[in-house]
């Protein structure tokens, strides 16, 4: 069971470099969405074999929004704004693979040196959270499109997500659902806002807001 | 004893242009082709061993060492990896830093081969050479760290033959990371596709190939069948990693092993078959993702 907990997190931890090096969006949006659906496989294997209606279902649920409904949210702000691919991002894709190693190395030091009330049920679930948060923050600093961003956003909590079924072992489900519930409207916002923008000013580079003020340059 | 110490290296010695017969050979049938013949590259060293040298005035004896040295050192670093059920002929602790290095040897005067004919086209292979062989040169330390710290042994030969189902068992994860982060050295070294196309000659986006042109004969017969012995050194790695077949009897070890490299060729002929060529650009891409696998492999 713990090497099935293991391999889900080596997973999660690829595919935030997967994140980091891919310059296409739906390949990004593709990860993920990949990323939500391995989250709720590993609620599902951290209970310890005594399943639960609301400890299959919250996890399936979780699978169902952060894989399947956000990433369709995603695709559909990616084609509104009719944009492909990320072009020259502040910080290069190699350079941002090396970032990611550096801060996976931070992560791990980090996980150890945290205490936490209980014992999670994996060494490596601790800095994978953290590693895949850390992850979501680089990406929303270092990309210029709105989408990105957003995808940045997500994979943070995510991150989040994994963190908290590593501290507390069984949320209370109202919790959980609400937390469920903000992520979808904070994407279905910015959805709209990419749409918006793109609309209004034919591009979704963020960088370029600055120009839109009224102060004389 | 010793013979069966010397075996790993006869086969190696006989089946490692094989490899690449299969590799062409699969890419052949995937495109619809009949194809060369199995024993093709074979029959092309012996062609090439029959022909007169010719060197260049502007060359000098360096153009004429490369491709020896580069072959005796490859020879050397076959005698420390093991095959199948029998030892390598010579193990040490940290023998897989020779290992390494005597790769390198072999490169670096391939390298000052191709320098030394003062072609401008040798010169830029050599230096796209360099520059990928030192991003997957920390992968390849790094994949052998993450399964020397697995199995506590620092020796090629004891730490291949240490790894097993068991420690795929408590270990799959580091274990398929290091194969994984090895799959990709084990084609970038050998020019195989996703990092260069090793069937264009003429081409400026190749790598490997381009510094080899002006060797002819016996020369370059021996730089290919040194780069056969490359590509079976590799793949003798991760099919050790791969099928950890220990089964007491060494024969069938060694069917076993042989049947691992089999399906590894039939597996790089698909793999070049599905893939384009990546962009020069994208390479350093690839190979920090092998550094950025083994690197997570070892800290598991």
């Amino acid at each position: 069971m713990s090497q099935l907990i293991n391999s889900v997190l080596v997973l999660l931890v690829l595919t935030g470099f997967m994140l980091l090096s891919s310059s296409r969006l739906a390949a990004c949006i593709h990860v993920v969405a990949f990323q939500g659906v391995l989250l709720g496989l590993l609620a599902i294997l951290m209970q310890h074999g005594e399943l639960t209606v609301t400890g299959v279902l919250l996890p399936l649920s979780t699978a169902l929004v952060k894989g399947f409904l956000l990433p369709w949210l995603l695709f559909r702000a990616m084609r509104e704004a009719d944009t492909v691919r990320e072009v020259e991002p502040l910080i290069s894709y190699n350079l941002s693979i090396i970032a990611g190693s550096a801060v996976l190395v931070f992560a791990l030091w980090l996980g150890q040196r945290l205490r936490l009330p209980s014992q999670p049920p994996s060494s490596l679930l601790v800095p994978a959270a953290l590693f895949m948060s850390f992850v979501g923050m680089l990406v929303i600093v270092s990309r210029r499109k709105a989408v990105t961003q957003a995808l940045g956003y997500l994979a943070l909590e995510n991150g989040v997500y994994a963190f908290g079924a590593a501290v507390a072992l069984r949320l209370p489900v109202l919790v959980e659902l609400g937390i469920l519930l903000d992520v979808f409207v904070g994407v279905f916002v910015m959805g709209i806002a990419i749409f918006h923008i793109s609309r209004e000013f034919e591009h979704i580079d963020t960088d370029k807001f600055a120009a839109s003020t009224d102060r004389p340059r | 004893m010793l013979f069966g110490s010397v075996l790993p290296l006869i086969v190696a010695l006989a089946c490692a242009p094989l490899m690449q017969g299969v590799i062409t050979r699969t890419k052949s049938v995937i495109a619809g082709r009949m194809g060369q013949p199995l024993m093709q590259p074979y029959h092309d060293l012996w062609k090439l061993l029959h022909k007169g040298a010719v060197y260049s005035h502007t060359t000098s004896w360096i153009f004429r060492t490369g491709p020896m040295v580069s072959l005796a050192s490859l020879l050397l670093a076959l005698a420390l990896v093991p095959f199948g059920g029998f030892p390598a002929l010579s193990a040490f602790s940290g023998d897989f830093i020779l290992l390494a290095y005597l790769m390198a040897l072999g490169r670096f005067f391939i390298v000052l081969a191709a320098l030394d004919t003062g072609s401008s086209f040798e010169g830029m292979g050599a230096s796209r050479e360099v520059t990928f062989s030192a991003l997957a040169e920390p992968a390849l330390f790094l994949s052998l760290a993450a399964l020397a710290r697995q199995t506590g042994r620092i020796s090629i030969s004891p730490l291949l033959t240490a790894v097993s189902w068991s420690v795929w068992a408590h270990a799959a994860p580091m274990l398929g990371l290091t194969l994984a982060a090895l799959i990709i050295v084990f084609l970038a070294e050998n020019a195989r596709i996703p990092v260069d196309d090793p069937t264009t000659h003429l081409e400026l986006t190749m790598i490997h190939e381009v510094m080899v042109l002006d060797h002819g004969g016996p020369d370059f017969a021996m730089i290919q069948y040194g780069a056969a012995l490359k590509m079976w050194l590799f793949a003798t790695i991760i099919v050790a990693v791969a099928v950890p077949w220990h089964s007491g009897n060494r024969w069938i070890d060694t069917a076993v092993g042989l049947a691992g490299m089999l399906i590894l060729a039939i597996a790089t002929g698909v793999i070049e078959s599905s893939m384009a060529r990546l962009r020069l650009l994208r390479v350093p891409q690839l190979l920090l993702v092998a550094i950025v696998l083994a690197s997570l492999a070892v800290a598991l």
